[in-house]
């Protein structure tokens, strides 16, 4: 088996290894929960981000040092979008219940 | 990381092809374009069902819906499934033509079972939540939840279906350039859709669980 392969590899199992570390402690801190809510849910969202961001890495084979694909920017450019819309029709919607309650 | 590892490990298709090299990078982007696009619509999904989150229209809530066990269950399998498949492209790129490509069969085979038992995990969930009778139609947090989560179900059954067909196409024609560049497209989904998942397990499932 060549070195490149046996690295290729590597990066797939160092990817899962995280990604579960990174779930079971998510799962965790719900299951057996001893924070507050917000924090917990804040931990929860944290632990996911990150995982997001191990899978792009891991197994997308996405970086953010100089890709050699145009990828990156597609991703970034997309996540601005998300952002906009997401956040936007959480407020309105938001703002619409808390008028009609 | 040396240049060449920045691309996707599928994409090695022999250093004397540069013409299919190419092609493959351009089948690769337009693929990330249209998986960008399904990124918004989750994400739209995602904000409907955080502002209907607290619309249950006295009828189930999510405390009392979801299940920690079932949902971790569901994780663990995608999961898997994502390594596996990773396991499945490295066996394409150093795949021998001339050799018959079994281990990138059995990868690809393992994939195909971890995801038919995620679909018939995420299925027997949904007869439990209708049995409660939490259906669609009772409240708005629950349209919200069986827009979200049953797309991305719907979402893995189409990938597993790509998997019956790509495996066929491996047998049939071996691991040429045009096999190869699909099966790079079908892991691209494949993972892309584990992350959608993360999204769902730590925003519906955990958010609904958390006391």
């Amino acid at each position: 088996m060549s070195l490149e392969r046996r690295s290729e590899m590597r990066r797939y199992a160092v990817g899962y290894g995280i990604s579960l570390l990174l779930t079971g402690a998510a799962f965790a801190a719900v299951y057996w929960q001893k924070l507050g809510t917000m924090t917990t849910l804040g931990i929860v969202f944290t632990l996911g981000l990150a995982q997001v961001m191990v899978h792009f890495r891991f197994f997308l084979h996405i970086s953010l040092r100089r890709s050699a694909r145009d990828d990156l920017q597609l991703i970034l450019f997309s996540a601005v979008i998300i952002a906009l819309m997401v956040s936007g029709t959480v407020v309105i919607l938001l703002n619409l219940r808390a008028r009609m309650m | 990381m040396s240049a060449d590892e920045r691309r996707h490990v599928g994409i090695n298709l022999g250093a004397a092809d540069p013409m299919a090299h190419r092609d493959a990078e351009r089948a690769a982007f337009g693929f990330w374009v249209f998986l960008m696009s399904d990124a918004v619509i989750f994400a739209l999904l995602f904000a409907t069902y955080g502002s209907m989150l607290s619309a249950t229209a006295g009828g189930p809530t999510p405390a009392g819906s979801f299940k920690i066990g079932s949902a971790f269950a569901e994780t663990l399998v995608l999961l898997s499934s994502s390594f596996t498949f990773g396991m499945a492209s490295i066996s394409m790129k150093y795949a021998d033509r001339a050799e018959r490509p079994a281990p990138l069969l059995a990868w690809l085979a393992a994939t195909l079972i971890l995801g038919l038992s995620f679909i018939g995990m995420e299925l027997h969930d949904f007869v439990g939540l209708f049995r409660e009778g939490a259906y669609p139609s009772r409240s708005g947090f629950l349209s919200a939840f069986f827009a979200l989560v049953p797309l991305h179900g719907l979402h893995v059954l189409a990938g597993s279906l790509w998997l019956i067909v790509m495996m066929a196409q491996v047998a049939v024609f071996g691991c040429d350039a045009r096999v190869k560049i699909d099966i790079l497209r079908l892991g691209l989904f494949w993972h892309f859709l584990d992350i959608v998942w993360i999204a769902i397990f730590s925003v519906v499932y955990l958010q609904g669980l958390i006391r």
